[in-house]
């Protein structure tokens, strides 16, 4: 049986729609970053930190980050539990905000957010970005889900407005 | 087992989910109503529908009737002494506030303690901290045995000469457990110690004396008893209504308004402030009539062999831990999946038509006691099938080989 199924994921199992969705919500790079979180854990030196808290499921995580003096986010952690989505996407999210300036990370999270919630036009975003984000867009299918895809992003936001003084756990929306 | 679903009298059942046969496995959330109960309010409203309790006219009398009727008939299902005890609120969560609020509140001072048990969900935990933030009170949690089961002499040593009540669930939203109500609330009696059971769960798959369990409060909710939403009730002893103060002011609860004096009108319309849920209270006596056709035993019989059929299939599932197996339980099933979360699963279950709750189910104190962030729950109400189980146990072996 569950040969049958790992076949199935590389696409020609699933025959309706929902299986799709399914498919595309929990296809493989979202299942390895939930498996194997990158960037998970502690950060000693963090300048800014935030919780964030989705009250519908429980699930928590803590943002950590260093911004430096150039304004650019040196290193991001994150801590917590939660669903393969959750996971995958503070996971996805701190591989792709290190390195950049806050400035950039806003841009990213907006369109991040306009991604997951399926609404059109996403502008501003490089094709890379683009590109690596789409592998969230089957989130936007699940609307029960798209709290648990933003929760990081959201918890992250409030690190970089609040910094380590923000005690507000950060919302999904 | 003589019981049949009466599958035919809950059109929705017989609706495709995202394709596939729906598998209904959320009635501890709310359950599904049958024909009979939309039938009874629509004929209500299209009939004899006017506001109660004021006005001469004719639609106005039968409306009253049907409303006043339909307190008899909650009265008679839970063997009150008399439908004066029997209030209508608009859920569960009002009922227990009502307790909260017109009961305690006046009775406790700083330092006072209530009781309550780790299994209660949130409509049974909030409006005790109110009265910790408000009035200083101390709440003291009874654990739950491993099992998921009430140990009642830990209720007993838990109740000191500073407890003014005991607040506990016939049976928990999680856990299945059913409380051994009688013994536990005699040992709160004989320490002078009210009880309010919140009996949400309890009312739907056990059959309730009032007198009998020598309850003080019993709160239950329509939706969850094949009723309509927006409807509750809470049970009252006589003793303890005469004594309380009003719960919120306006229409139909007073007997005089005067510029600077007010008398209040007797139980139960003192804590009926404003336009009631007249129709709902007409589907709330229909459903209690639609579960009368049936032997309660039937039912209960029927959905435990439900439960225990689904516990034997995911026994087999070596990476399912089920959380709740009381000797004393209804049918809820509730369990945690290894690396997997119960909101992934339950969305895979959606996917193959099957509906679960996934999350802490608003009992987030019992999900820490038993160091789970969310479990997945399947509940099972009187109008399942083994084809339902059939399916979950299908969804879940799919959850894993998608997942893992």
């Amino acid at each position: 049986m569950p040969l049958l199924w790992v076949s199935k994921r590389r696409g020609a199992y699933f025959s309706d729609m929902i299986d799709d969705s399914l498919r595309e919500l929990y296809q493989e790079v979202i299942l390895d970053h939930s498996k194997h979180p990158h960037h998970f854990g502690a950060l000693e030196h963090a300048t800014h930190n935030a919780h964030g808290y989705n009250p519908l499921c429980g699930d928590r995580i803590t943002v950590h980050l260093v911004l430096g003096a150039d304004g650019r986010i040196t290193d991001i952690k994150f801590e917590g539990r939660g669903c393969a989505i959750s996971q995958a996407s503070a996971s996805l999210m701190t591989d792709m905000l290190t390195g950049r300036t806050a400035a950039e990370a806003e841009k990213l999270m907006d369109g991040f957010l306009h991604l997951v919630k399926g609404e059109e036009g996403v502008t501003g975003l490089g094709e890379d970005d683009l590109e690596t984000l789409q592998v969230m867009a089957g989130v936007s299918a699940f609307p029960m889900r798209v709290k648990c895809a933003t929760l990081a992003w959201h918890t992250m936001k409030s690190a970089l407005e609040g910094g380590s003084r923000s005690n507000e756990p950060a919302k999904t929306e | 087992m003589s019981f049949v679903p009466p599958l035919d009298d809950f059109p929705i059942l017989a609706k495709p989910v995202n394709g596939k046969r729906l598998a209904y496995l959320d009635s501890a959330a709310s359950a599904q109503k049958p024909k009979a109960v939309l039938d009874a309010m629509t004929e209500f409203a299209t009939t004899e529908y006017a506001n109660v309790h004021r006005g001469v006219h004719h639609l106005a009398a039968r409306a009253t009737e049907r409303y006043e009727a339909a307190r008899v008939a909650v009265a008679h299902f839970l063997n009150a002494k008399s439908s004066d005890e029997i209030i209508f609120t608009k859920g569960g969560t009002e009922s227990l506030n009502l307790v909260s609020y017109a009961f305690l509140s006046p009775r406790i001072s700083a330092g006072d303690e209530i009781v309550l048990t780790k299994m209660e969900h949130h409509s049974n935990i909030v409006p005790w901290h109110f009265m910790r933030e408000r009035k200083r009170a101390v709440l003291k949690w009874v654990d739950v045995r491993e099992d998921g089961s009430i140990n009642p002499p830990a209720v007993a040593a838990a109740i000191t000469p500073k407890t003014k009540l005991l607040a506990i669930s016939h049976m928990s939203n999680v856990l299945g457990t059913i409380t051994p109500l009688k013994e536990i609330i005699q040992i709160a009696h004989a320490k002078g110690v009210p009880v309010v059971v919140d009996g949400c769960q309890g009312a739907v798959h056990e059959v309730v004396d009032v007198q009998d369990l020598d309850a003080d409060f019993y709160a239950f909710t329509g939706h969850k008893l094949y009723g309509p939403t927006g409807i509750g009730v809470l049970y009252g002893k006589r003793a303890h209504l005469k004594t309380m103060r009003p719960f919120q002011g306006g229409g139909e609860m007073i007997a005089e308004v005067a510029e600077d004096k007010i008398t209040y009108a007797e139980p139960p319309h003192r804590f009926e402030a404003g336009t009631p849920p007249i129709i709902e209270a007409v589907g709330l006596a229909a459903a209690i009539k639609y579960l009368k056709q049936f032997d309660r035993a039937a039912i209960k019989a029927h959905e435990l062999d439900l439960y225990q059929y689904a516990r034997d299939q995911v026994r087999r599932l070596k990476w399912v831990r089920v959380i709740g197996e009381a000797p004393d339980k209804g049918a809820i099933l509730s369990f945690e999946t290894t690396s997997m979360h119960a909101h992934d699963v339950a969305t895979i279950l959606d996917g193959e038509g099957v509906a679960v709750r996934a999350g802490h189910h608003c009992a987030q104190i019992l999900m820490e006691r038993f160091n789970v962030a969310s479990t997945t729950r399947a509940s099972f109400g009187l109008y399942n099938t083994r084809e339902d189980v059939d399916a979950l146990i299908v969804g879940l072996e799919k959850a894993r080989s998608i997942l893992l």
